[in-house]
């Protein structure tokens, strides 16, 4: 015998985990490239789709298998973010607004401009790593969804291991400290500041590439997803990687839990709601450090 | 470039009328009376002729000139008091939907619902973003810009207010001209009203909190509660645009949200040049026919206006009012250099 609430409770433990690691899977190149630069990279959501498609063309334009195109997208779309930088970004340097302005234009401008080339419908879908799935104490789970949680895992060691015992990431690190003191030690601001930005656009096409089979394409889901990177920054406080986690995945199981509770159409309250209520209890954010409360209180 | 010889470079002189400061004026002649009113006086007509010479297809595009102005506006008020929004269609949106409820579920006429709607929908939007006061920058920008696309989907997903069919056979204005000359009315007091209010102490304070809110809270001054009615002016503004909007296409519909009506009051400020209203104005006035006009191109527009606002924080980050103002009120001539 089947008992339904212990059921229900473990959908929701398992379904909230994958869509908080879904979520913080959307915001970790946007909060590598605050914490480093302190460039609010509006662009996110943009690049996101934009590598999604760059992997269906790849595939279906030129042959390539999966892998291979998600790799090569992976790849352009870092490049792509490192010219934003270059080429948009380094003339408004220092000027948050105008930088914020400019990347948010260039991201809308990519989303319009996918929109308009027709790049909707249901034939854009990128294939799943794995079909088929598994039962975890009677609740359906499919393969693709236990290799997001997977990836999640892995990407955030990854990245952590990089920032922790490479000399880039020690750059990185230098710069986020302080960027004037990481000059005068020879880290180039400009470069490592563009460098940061293809890592979170490399960063935002892997999520793409791990997230994206989960559904259809759509260059709205662009929008979405700086919605959610925004609201996870929010709530976890923007460059503490430990916030970043916990906020996403409040948000996720609050999502989860609003969904079956209150029911679906009440899931999109949630980042608003817990983004009012972290205002109003931590105004610096869950992780938020007195730095932080300084600049944005 | 070791040439010999005599090299050049330009010289400006201010103009001896200003006296002081930017706002007083030594006046000594009819001449300089005009040099002063003209610049103010001949746009103003220009806006109160344009509706009796422009018909049909030009005529609405004027209103939308100044329904964008007005966002615009709002836009750089916000500014000026160090709040950044990328969510005017909030404002917009807020506005148009109170005006759509209360003529289609109360049947109150246009002339009930934009007064109502334009203070309920400064008022509602104070009280949304009430506890974000305490961000600013990039934060408040964040917040702002999720706002707008959350009601949306809100509204999408529970089918309140007509849900995605929007509430339509709504009642018009009683005739052409009403409409027309509200909204140019409308956009000119607008304007002035806010020139007016961020240079006196009221303004002041507004501009010292974007400067520097610190120093405004410690001379004692409540910067939280400042900010809520800034946010209540230009949240009552926007909203008017938007209840006339409705009342106008007669039709109000989850596209009220749309980003259109975010991003073009920011590409019309960063164009025209932030800060002095005129500038917000002006960049609308240029924007949207030139928007109307690439029509054509359908869900491009959008990202043209993206181009446009890339090219001009780029190339002119102070703006077109900002150089124009710069010319006219200065001399050049080209002189040697010793």
């Amino acid at each position: 015998m089947q008992d339904p609430t212990r059921r229900g409770e473990m959908s929701l433990l398992i379904y909230g985990t994958i869509s908080s690691i879904i979520l913080a899977l959307y915001t970790i190149g946007f909060s590598l490239v605050y914490g480093i630069s302190g460039v609010a990279n509006f662009a996110h959501g943009a690049l996101f789709i934009l590598s999604g498609f760059t992997a269906w063309s790849f595939m279906n334009y030129a042959g390539l298998p999966f892998f291979l195109a998600g790799l090569l997208s992976v790849v352009i779309t870092g490049l792509f973010g490192f010219v934003l930088y270059w080429g948009l970004l380094l003339r408004v340097r220092g000027i948050a607004l105008a930088e914020l302005i400019v990347t948010f234009a260039a991201g809308v401008a990519m989303l319009e401009l996918l929109t308009w080339r027709g790049f909707y419908g249901i034939r854009y879908s990128l294939p799943l790593f794995m079909r088929g799935g598994v039962e975890i104490g009677e609740v359906a789970v499919d393969y693709q969804r236990l290799f997001v949680m997977g990836a999640g895992f892995v990407l955030v060691i990854l990245l952590w291991l990089f920032v922790h015992h490479t000399r880039i990431g020690l750059a990185f690190r230098g710069m986020a400290q302080n960027e004037r003191t990481a000059l005068s030690v020879g880290i180039e601001s400009d470069w490592i500041g563009a460098l940061s930005l293809a890592f979170g656009s490399a960063l935002a096409a892997v999520a793409a590439m791990v997230v994206l089979p989960l559904g259809v394409m759509e260059s709205s889901i662009g929008y979405e997803v700086l919605i959610y990177a925004l609201a996870v920054a929010i709530v976890g406080g923007l460059e503490s990687t430990p916030g970043m986690i916990v906020g996403s995945f409040i948000i996720g199981f609050g999502q989860v839990a609003a969904a079956k509770y209150i029911g679906a159409k009440w899931m999109i309250i949630v980042p608003l709601a817990a983004i009012v209520l972290v205002l109003v209890v931590r105004p610096s954010g869950m992780f938020g450090k007195f730095k932080e409360l300084e600049e944005r209180v | 470039m070791a040439e010999a010889g005599i090299t050049y470079r330009k010289k400006r002189l201010d103009r001896g009328i200003k006296a002081r400061a930017e706002t007083i004026f030594a006046i000594s002649s009819y001449r300089e009376i005009l040099y002063l009113l003209l610049p103010r006086v001949l746009p103003v007509i220009g806006l109160l002729v344009l509706p009796l010479v422009l018909k049909g297809y030009w005529g609405k595009v004027l209103i939308y000139a100044c329904m964008y102005g007005l966002l615009a506006l709002s836009w750089d008020f916000l500014s000026s008091c160090g709040l950044f929004s990328l969510g005017q269609a909030l404002f917009f949106g807020a506005g148009a939907y109170l005006a759509g409820t209360l003529n289609y579920y109360l049947h109150l006429p246009p002339l009930i619902t934009l007064p109502i709607a334009s203070v309920g929908g400064g008022l509602l939007c104070a009280l949304l973003l009430s506890p974000v006061v305490r961000l600013r920058g990039v934060y408040f920008a964040m917040v702002t810009l999720m706002l707008p696309i959350l009601f949306m989907k809100m509204i999408e997903t529970t089918g309140l207010m007509g849900g995605s069919h929007g509430l339509s056979a709504l009642a018009p204005f009683p005739n052409e001209w009403v409409g027309s000359y509200l909204a140019v009315v409308g956009f000119l007091v607008c304007l002035f009203v806010f020139r007016r209010i961020i240079h006196q102490d009221y303004g002041l304070i507004l501009r010292a909190i974007r400067d520097d809110d610190r120093a405004v809270m410690s001379a004692g001054i409540n910067i939280y509660w400042r900010k809520i009615q800034a946010l209540f002016l230009a949240g009552a503004v926007g909203a008017f645009a938007g209840a006339f909007m409705t009342h106008h296409y007669q039709f109000v519909g989850m596209s009220v949200f749309a980003l259109d009506y975010s991003i073009l009051p920011v590409a019309a400020a960063a164009l025209g040049g932030a800060g002095t209203f005129a500038g917000a104005a002006l960049g609308s006035v240029i924007l949207v026919p030139l928007s109307e006009a690439l029509r054509a191109l359908g869900g491009l527009r959008i990202a043209i206006y993206c181009g446009i606002l890339v090219v001009s924080i780029i190339g002119l980050p102070e703006g077109i009012f900002h150089y124009l103002e710069r010319k006219y009120h200065q001399f050049e001539r080209v002189v040697e250099v010793e």
